[in-house]
């Protein structure tokens, strides 16, 4: 009986349909893309890498004894004189691998791809919670972008940007920003709907009401969103490593490709550190805003 | 003068919201319509507010009540009817109107405050005016008055998670009286609070309504606190089942809906001297002790008791009026004997 559905579905319906097309459909658009619009990657190419190139030779302007200092410096301001010690610690460590400008590389990596995923992810998530139809557009838009596998969009994006930094920050931004959108766009639907009432009642206009009372009341979950967003960046580094993207993640692949444990353990640990510290930093700093500072004070 | 006015005014949730209209204009009751998806919260609405009254809206949960008021400043549209604020139409204002009225004439105090929590008490007060755009020296020196006015004083500069929830509520209705606008809508605005800071607001609010002469729009499911502090009352569900004073509806309810409510109504506190008195007839009322007439009866105890002759209840030019004795007063407060003796009395409010 299974046999027969078996050959049934086969003669009727799988062998009659032509080859499945999708997949050529991308080849298509990546290639016309490609040939139409390489003025436009270009120029996505050299703004991308502007930045980056500017963000990691400022990292690298001092020497790693003050830059472990200032990381110190940084973390104590943000939380705690205990963490301070600890990302004090824990960037010592990183600098006595021979790997401190390979991990400098790579935050500015994550600065820059976290930076324009969030200046992206905001007003998407704006739109979202103001809007039905954007909500119900972003979140399969969101879901699609997440779960398909990193490599699959790799490949495109090297055809279009070639090999180097710029793809695997773009590939970064991709799959780093739909926490960022979701986050910003669930804080601003769960703000108490009586307090946007009350700004409605004083009369105040839909623009007050969004950055005056939505978005600080929504800000302290925006931030958790932001912190993930720098997390999820941080761990597409390897990924980025292989297209070329420097930094800590092309250390790691030669690693991979050598089995040289001790290279690779040491490269991890410095990437382990780097998100010990952005991690806490940005938890430091949700803290820090007003609401939450002032749910603090209630406790 | 009328301060608001609403004529034939509707609310139906849910499509097809039109049609239910036309057919609780025929006078369907709003559990029989057709259409069974749509929810009827606020049916035939018609009343007109005076400049400086207290107008309470009383309703069990679901009986529109907080879609009334939100329809007052606009917050809801209405599905039929028209609104009039000082004589301008809500329904022909634009976006940009509506909010001008907001800012300028009806304020509102929410039933669970509705504060800013990352602002300070006075950063709180302050918003009706910030919107505005009144200069910030102003808006300081107005925001500290009025802290004080509702006795705040002192709690400026703490955030309203460091204050007791009546404290909380205090900086709703300072927010509200900021904006100065000449109403003022309160929807539940002490239903959250615990009883005894319920009614020590209740006392405050009538205490500054002596002075501000607002308008004010109260919404609440309490009886006891609709009569307390109500000049008029409507109790709602759906349609407003009856209007009128406190005296009225606890004399005179309109049916079984309404009955049950003064039922639990504490009638001594409502009912004045007037309310309960008898005629004086031809007895020497000359030696009576004598009572305003709008004392309630509660007050008339102690009196009644060590005084051997019945009370002398006189108006405002000290002429006698009637007379109230202990079996008077009694009566008074048996609701079950009240609808056939209320009939008897010459004079009600």
């Amino acid at each position: 009986m299974i046999e027969y559905l078996r050959d049934w579905f086969w003669t009727y319906v799988w062998k009659p349909l032509p080859d499945m097309p999708f997949g050529d459909w991308m080849d298509g658009l990546i290639r016309w893309l490609r040939t139409e619009w390489s003025a436009l990657f270009s120029g996505i190419e050299t703004f991308l890498e502007t930045i980056y190139f500017g963000l990691a030779d400022a990292l690298l302007w001092l020497p790693s004894g003050l830059m472990i200092i200032l990381f110190a410096g940084i973390a104590w301001a943000a939380k705690s004189w205990k963490l301070g010690v600890v990302v004090g610690a824990g960037m010592f460590i990183v600098g006595w691998t021979p790997y401190w400008d390979s991990t400098m590389e790579t935050l500015a990596m994550v600065v820059v791809s976290a930076l324009i995923a969030t200046a992206l992810a905001i007003p998407i998530g704006i739109l979202a919670s103001e809007n039905r139809i954007a909500s119900a557009v972003t979140r399969p838009a969101l879901d699609f972008m997440q779960t398909l596998p990193a490599f699959v969009y790799l490949l495109p994006v090297v055809m279009l940007f070639g090999i180097g930094e710029t793809p695997g920050m773009i590939a970064t931004i991709v799959f780093c920003m739909p926490p960022g959108v979701r986050l910003t766009e669930l804080g601003l639907r769960q703000v108490d709907r009586e307090v946007v009432e009350a700004g409605q009642a004083f009369g105040a206009s839909p623009a007050r009401i969004l950055l005056r009372i939505k978005m600080p009341l929504a800000l302290p979950t925006i931030m958790a969103g932001l912190n993930q967003v720098i997390m999820l960046a941080l761990s597409m580094v390897v990924i980025a490593g292989m297209v070329g993207g420097g930094g800590l993640g092309s250390q790691i692949v030669s690693a991979l490709g050598r089995v040289e444990i001790a290279k690779g353990f040491n490269a991890g640990i410095a990437v382990v550190f780097l998100a010990v510290f952005l991690d806490r930093v940005m938890q430091g700093l949700a803290d820090r805003t007003p609401v939450a500072r002032a749910a603090a004070l209630a406790r | 003068m009328s301060a608001l006015a609403v004529d034939s005014l509707y609310k139906v949730f849910g499509k097809g919201a039109r049609q239910a209209v036309a057919e609780l204009e025929s006078g369907v009751p709003r559990e029989e319509l057709t259409n069974k998806k749509v929810t009827a919260a606020v049916i035939d609405h018609n009343f007109t507010i005076a400049s400086g009254e207290i107008f309470v809206v009383m309703g069990l949960s679901g009986s529109g009540k907080s879609t009334l008021i939100r329809m007052l400043n606009g917050l809801v549209e209405p599905t039929a009817g028209s609104i009039w604020i000082d004589g301008v139409e809500l329904g022909g204002l634009s976006k940009k109107g509506i909010r001008e009225l907001r800012r300028d004439k009806v304020s509102m105090v929410f039933q669970h405050f509705a504060l800013l929590p990352h602002r300070t008490v006075l950063e709180n007060v302050a918003l009706g005016l910030e919107i505005k755009k009144t200069p910030t020296a102003e808006r300081t020196a107005k925001a500290l008055e009025t802290v004080e006015m509702v006795g705040l004083a002192g709690q400026e500069d703490k955030l309203p998670s460091q204050l007791s929830g009546g404290m909380r509520q205090r900086v709703g209705l300072a927010r509200a009286l900021a904006a100065d606008t000449e109403i003022l809508l309160m929807d539940e605005a002490f239903s959250a609070l615990d009883p005894l800071i319920r009614q020590e607001m209740q006392d405050q609010l009538i205490d500054l309504q002596k002075t501000l002469r607002k308008t004010i729009v109260f919404i609440t499911h309490d009886l006891n606190e609709a009569m307390r502090i109500g000049d008029r009352i409507a109790i709602c569900d759906g349609r407003i089942v009856q209007l009128g004073t406190a005296e009225e509806i606890l004399l005179h309810p309109a049916d079984d809906y309404v009955a049950e409510f003064t039922a639990d109504v504490d009638r001594s506190r409502v009912l004045t001297a007037e309310a309960v008195m008898e005629p004086c007839g031809s007895a020497d009322t000359s030696s009576f002790e004598q009572v305003e007439s709008d004392t309630p009866v509660s007050e008339l105890y102690g009196q009644v008791l060590s005084s051997e002759d019945p009370l002398l209840v006189v108006d405002d030019r000290s002429d006698p009026l009637g007379v109230v004795t202990p079996r008077a007063i009694i009566k008074s407060l048996t609701p079950e004997t009240d609808a056939s003796e209320a009939d008897q009395e010459p004079q009600q409010a």
